[in-house]
């Protein structure tokens, strides 16, 4: 079986991040979007993982590992934070979280 | 090369679905099987321990994380947006692909690399974890634990 050529990753990768952006913008709803983001983080590790593999070099492996880390306490903060503020507000919505918009 | 095509165009479609699917708990669950074809993405570029922790963290422990708070607040569909704001992220999206993609009009400088057999598995990559960055490892293990901290405090019900 033949590997798909590099570029074949990347663009998978671009299409999947942009997906993910698009999920931002689109989205009125904190966790589609906290969800969004970790498609986002997704399409980055395959881009890492893409490249350490066509360079022959482990390091990309290992920078993913610390990406899939990250992403692990921003998600389990993020959802801390939304639990909070349904307390208060009842809601998921992003329009009624603007306490600290100027 | 046929396997990567498939996988691709799964993956494609379960992530579409997490942006455009109303219900969430419908969203949180094309997320998860994205996470699964990334996963097997990850095997067929020769990562499997990445791929396992893909599945283990990923697909997991966040994707239950994620479905437990949305059954625990049980949150109402909020409204959608209005169909400008459609329009708006597509377009917005697509053009910030054509930018990715516009990158990759160089001529390609990277033939596939030689990797011994043991590429990517739990020895290659402690050895580079252990060694090289051994002090972003640390510092990962102190980011858990103020992250488990802070989640408690945050979601702790006031006094």
């Amino acid at each position: 079986m033949t590997q798909a050529p590099l570029e074949y990753y990347l663009v998978l990768s671009a299409v999947l991040f942009a997906i993910g952006v698009a999920g931002v913008v689109i989205r009125r709803d904190v966790i589609v979007i906290l969800m969004s983001i970790e498609l986002m983080l997704n399409a980055v590790n395959l881009t890492f993982i893409a490249f350490s593999r066509f360079l022959g070099s482990v390091e990309g492996q290992v920078i993913v590992f610390f990406v899939m880390t990250v992403a692990a306490a921003e998600a389990v903060v993020g959802l801390a934070i939304m639990i909070s503020v349904f307390r208060f507000r009842q809601t998921l919505d992003p329009r009624d979280m603007q306490l600290l918009k100027w | 090369m046929i396997l990567f095509l498939i996988l691709a165009f799964l993956s494609v479609v379960f992530s579409l679905l997490v942006v455009t699917q109303r219900n969430v708990v419908h969203s949180a669950m094309a997320l998860a099987a994205t996470l699964f074809i990334i996963a097997v993405l990850f095997l067929t570029l020769d990562a499997p321990m990445l791929g396992v922790l893909q599945i283990l963290i990923y697909a997991g422990a966040i994707m239950i994380l994620i479905l437990f708070v949305i059954m625990l607040l049980n949150p109402m569909s909020v409204e959608a947006r209005p169909a400008a704001w459609w329009t708006l992220g597509s377009l917005g999206a697509g053009a910030l692909f054509l930018q990715l993609a516009g990158l990759l009009h160089r001529p390609a400088v990277f033939a596939e690399a030689a990797v011994p057999a043991s590429f990517g598995g739990p020895e290659s990559i402690a050895q580079s974890l252990f060694t090289d960055f051994a002090l972003p490892f640390e510092v990962a293990s102190v980011l858990l634990l103020v992250a488990i901290i802070g989640a408690v405090v945050l979601a702790q019900r006031q006094r």
